[in-house]
């Protein structure tokens, strides 16, 4: 009972805040209820018993997707307003694709069966009396580790290549250079002239 | 809690060799900002791991049946690294010349070719998937290094997106194989097509596979990326790409095809032969046009493929040994052609038009002898090396039955010998045009003639390549 009340909260919550990142007028109040939007579909996550990806959507969507959106979002002169003046033209074909998708999710549940040997195919069972995190946590850098190990190097090639495409040493920029700074003494900086009077230097 | 085995890390020590030391000079790299002598360190790794392979022995897997070693293996492995270091040779003189001291160039190259020697011993679609990015990733950067000129960046993001879906298509495949056998383990996947036959999804599931393995072989209908990428990466990269790269994947297609799918073969021959008949047709007839003499050996990679591909659709232990022959044969004359391009300097400049060729054999005689064996040789004209790779594929068709792909195979190779001896005519028939090309540096020097005296002399001797090509494929039976 009152699971299902948590669950129409959050469900609600999800989707009020889904359709008000479309329809706000100001973009970082729509970065700000995709947050929401995440917040809620994390909990949804936590209450079905995953809450691994439960706080992985908190860390990668919110912690870092989210917040580069926002920079985006700030960062770039772009005039949302004028973006979205073609919401109510389009919302009937939108409309129209969104009623058909939900037709076919309704088809695909009403019929959807598992296969019955579907379990003894698992390659790693989850074994009971451990929470998933743990469950995951206990396969991932024992029996995973090549992969673990694999996708990290795919990784570090990403960044390689971020870098390699992206930054430029550029030469002539006056940088902060905060020991210089503290090094200055008052000789170094400061030059005494003995000025003849009504001559100038 | 579970008690769990450290797996045994002696199998992958050319791999970890790399990664380590990937790492280990890009802190080097990152600390001394400059790529002075990275070249020579990096090549020094791919040597030192080469040498690991050689002394590996036995058919082993690990890290829980995800990373095989067989013989077959390793002399994938060996030709991989074999083209990444000719590659990395090619590629000082360039970078002395246009004035480049990236350090992450060698670095990337080392990776990559990490990515290959990983997919080549990949055992289960999860470590096909991550070598096969790994391999990737680093291509598309190493395309786009030229990042202030359009035509690189072009090359590069027309490849990393085109190659995103390519990877998208196998990563779908991969997913219904799973769905549909409930493994991702080669043998496993095996197994479950041996007992349960060819069911719709596990069919489904190939064809998508198939479908991305193609697109990284450049095969025809998947071959759209390879010109524009051939020509718009600087031409070491595009030399690094048309020898490497494919050997692996080509590999991995065999290793995917007779140790996971043999059950259904039947399957796999039909799209085999297709994709095999469409390009060494598009290879011959696209190549006629091109005046650009990398588009040119863009084209006549994709026509290669096609023919290697023959040997696989045979289905037969020749037919596999005819394949490892012709990338072997193919991966040489590759290398050697790409020396020569490589040298095409005049007045500062790289050149790569064909009629810039016009009147070498006055002003390098050389050198147009040179390069006229390597396009006699992989035109397939006998006696030179590029005539028995054709040959042994075309001998396995034959064999087993496929004698329409035999027959086009052997008509697309005479239209595309009209390209390859266009090029000889330009150099002996046509009059020199402006000025000689500059010397060939000497690392140049030396890839081109033992390219060009491989490829003549190849007929004399064949047995240790025909017998190593023969015991690689026997594993797979």
């Amino acid at each position: 009972m009152i699971e299902a009340a948590f669950f129409y909260l959050y469900a609600i919550i999800l989707v009020v805040s889904a359709f008000m990142v479309i329809v706000s007028r100001n973009p970082v109040h729509s970065v700000l209820f995709l947050i929401l939007a995440f917040f809620n579909g994390a909990a949804l996550f936590v209450m079905l018993g995953a809450e691994l990806l439960g706080m992985l959507l908190l860390i990668v969507y919110v912690g870092a997707v989210a917040v580069l959106f926002l920079f985006v979002v700030m960062m770039l002169d772009i005039d949302f307003a004028e973006m979205r003046k073609g919401l109510l033209k389009y919302l009937p074909v939108g409309g129209a694709v969104g009623v058909v998708v939900m037709l076919e999710l309704l088809i695909v549940f009403g019929s959807w069966a598992a296969a019955p040997d579907a379990a003894s195919h698992l390659g790693a069972p989850a074994p009971e009396g451990l929470t998933n995190t743990e469950a995951l946590g206990q396969i991932l850098y024992t029996k995973y580790v090549y992969f673990f190990q694999l996708a990290g190097l795919v990784l570090l090639v990403a960044m390689i290549g971020a870098i390699v495409l992206t930054l430029h040493h550029r030469e002539n920029v006056k940088r902060q250079n905060i020991p210089d700074q503290i090094a200055r003494t008052r000789e170094m900086a400061v030059e005494l002239k003995d000025v003849e009077p009504g001559q100038g230097i | 809690m579970a008690q769990t085995m450290v797996p045994s890390f002696w199998p992958a020590l050319p791999e970890l060799m790399l990664a380590v030391g990937a790492m280990a000079l890009l802190l080097l790299g990152a600390f001394r900002r400059e790529g002075k002598n990275m070249c020579v360190l990096s090549a020094a790794l791919l040597v030192l791991a080469g040498i690991a392979i050689l002394f590996q022995s036995g058919e082993t897997t690990t890290f829980g049946g995800a990373f095989a070693v067989d013989p077959f293996i390793r002399l994938m492995k060996i030709l991989a690294i074999v083209g990444s270091l000719s590659a990395m040779a090619m590629s000082l003189n360039y970078f002395r010349n246009e004035n480049l001291t990236m350090f992450e160039y060698p670095i990337l190259i080392v990776l990559a070719t990490l990515g290959m020697l990983l997919m080549i011993s990949a055992n289960g679609l999860i470590a096909l998937y991550l070598g096969l990015e790994l391999q990737s990733l680093a291509l598309y950067v190493l395309a786009a290094i030229r990042r202030d000129k359009l035509r690189s960046a072009e090359a590069g993001l027309k490849y990393f997106i085109l190659g995103a879906l390519s990877s998208g298509l196998l990563l779908y495949g991969a997913s219904l194989i799973y769905g549909f056998t409930g493994t991702v383990q080669f043998e496993g996947i095996a197994a479950v097509a041996a007992s349960g036959g060819p069911s719709l999804g596990l069919l489904f599931g190939l064809v998508f596979l198939l479908a991305g393995l193609a697109f990284k072989i450049s095969a025809v209908p998947f071959h759209m990326w390879t010109p524009d990428v051939y020509e718009g990466a600087p031409t070491p990269v595009t030399a690094f790409f048309a020898a490497a790269p494919k050997i692996a994947a080509m590999a991995l297609l065999i290793r995917v095809l007779f140790t996971a799918f043999p059950a259904i073969s039947g399957q796999w021959q039909q799209i085999l032969v297709f994709i095999s008949l469409a390009s060494m047709v598009l290879g011959a007839f696209a190549a006629i046009g091109q005046r650009n003499i990398k588009r040119l050996m863009a084209y006549s990679s994709i026509g290669h493929m096609g023919f290697a591909l023959v040997g696989l659709a045979a289905m037969n232990q020749e037919g596999v040994s005819g394949v490892i022959l012709y990338l072997i044969i193919y991966l040489v004359m590759t290398v050697g052609t790409f020396a020569f391009i490589l040298s095409m300097r005049r007045d500062e400049t790289m050149v790569e038009n064909i009629d810039d060729l016009a009147g070498l054999s006055r002003t390098r005689p050389m050198q147009a002898l040179a390069l006229s064996l390597l396009m006699f040789s992989l035109a397939g004209i006998p006696p030179l090396a590029g005539f028995f790779a054709k040959f042994y594929v075309f001998l396995a068709a034959v064999k087993s039955g496929l004698f329409l792909l035999a027959v086009i195979g052997v008509l697309a190779s005479v239209v595309g010998a009209f390209y390859y001896l266009r090029i000889v005519k330009v150099m002996y028939f046509d009059e020199p045009e402006g000025e000689a090309f500059e010397p060939m540096p000497r690392e140049l020097g030396l890839l081109f003639s033992v390219a060009g005296l491989f490829v003549l002399v190849f007929f004399l001797y064949p047995a240790p390549v025909l017998k190593a090509a023969q015991n690689a494929a026997a594993v797979l039976f």
